[in-house]
């Protein structure tokens, strides 16, 4: 464990990205939606993606800790249902941006927000339709040694410094010079 | 102060569970043992750690091993936090005499009158078969316990 951690789940087709498919950058995220660290990183994040445009595609896969964020596992699960009807990175933002409201009426409401077919949604999280998903992508995680949330990989490598913005961006800055 | 090495037998210990119950690693006999060494309860870094193990309780399950966390804070400490964080396995109380067992396992800081973060792998037999010694500061993560317990053939 004293060389670097690496992400055992290459990132493909079964994942969420964001960002040029062919970006030189790879930023990844183990997320908990009712985490308040998580809830301090979004911001970063885009800020990130902003600064790097084209240049950097963010992965997101869900690390929810259940017994200590009971609204995280639905959380996960409401987003990957919206996944499913092409709306993934919309639920994803509205969770973040309304931490504090996390629970199945605010999905659900969210679902309707967001103009999904709220029926198909809520028959999805009644049937823990993603459940097995959410837990593949946890799974993933530990298997790479995320050890809580945010955990952060960048090309494929466990990101053990800070998140915050200057650190997260100088580090990034640094691997798009050498590459 | 060196930590115990794959294929010595871990030492007996029996500590406090609850403010009336004694838990012996010798009832576990038969079963394969995660124990985990932690420096003091509500420390953000243990608390992420022993969050992960709580959330790996059925993967753990499968591979026949049960865990046991162990720091040198007192009982009633203990049962403050496993409520507070919903733990659903046994912390146990190096209490009384302090640190015995992390220092029987090699793992006592003396200094600072804590344990390392440690984990040790059990097999049935009671030996171990993997320990790891990681930075105070540092959460170990739960995949070397993983590839600890898979590597370990069927039945031992």
């Amino acid at each position: 464990m004293e060389e670097a951690t690496l992400l055992t789940l290459p990132v493909g087709d079964r994942d969420h990205v964001q960002g040029d498919a062919g970006a030189i950058l790879t930023l990844l995220e183990y997320g908990d939606y009712q985490c308040p660290h998580c809830g301090a990183a979004y911001p970063i994040v885009k800020a990130i993606q902003r600064q790097f445009g084209g240049n950097l595609k963010f992965v997101f896969r869900n690390f929810p800790l259940k017994n200590v964020h009971p609204q995280a596992e639905l959380a996960a699960e409401a987003a990957e249902a919206a996944g499913a009807q092409g709306c993934f990175w919309e639920m994803h933002d509205a969770i973040f941006e309304h931490q504090s409201r996390l629970g199945e009426p605010f999905l659900l409401e969210l679902a309707g927000k967001l103009k999904l077919d709220t029926h198909r949604f809520a028959a999805d999280l009644a049937a823990g339709a993603f459940r097995k998903r959410v837990e593949a992508d946890f799974m993933s995680g530990v298997r790479s040694g995320v050890n809580g949330t945010p955990g952060f990989f960048i090309e494929g490598v466990k990101y053990e410094e800070s998140w915050d913005f200057d650190t997260l961006s100088e580090v990034l800055e640094g691997i798009l010079e050498g590459a | 102060m060196e930590a115990l090495k794959p294929g010595t037998p871990a030492p007996e210990f029996t500590l406090s569970s609850t403010p009336d119950q004694k838990v012996s690693l010798s009832e576990f006999l038969g079963r394969r043992v995660i124990l985990v060494f932690y420096p003091a309860d509500w420390s953000p870094v243990c608390g992420d750690q022993l969050a992960l193990y709580n959330e790996l309780r059925q993967e753990f399950a499968d591979l026949d091993a049960s865990i046991l966390a162990i720091s040198v804070d007192g009982i009633w400490c203990h049962l403050a936090l496993s409520a507070d964080r919903k733990y659903h396995f046994t912390l146990l109380s190096d209490f009384e005499p302090k640190g015995a067992t992390a220092k029987a396992y090699g793992v006592y800081r003396e200094k600072e009158g804590v344990s390392e973060r440690a984990l040790f792998v059990l097999d049935t037999k009671g030996v171990i078969r993997w320990s790891y010694v990681s930075p105070v500061g540092v959460n170990p993560g739960a995949d070397g316990i993983l590839k600890a317990l898979e590597k370990i053939p069927t039945g031992e």
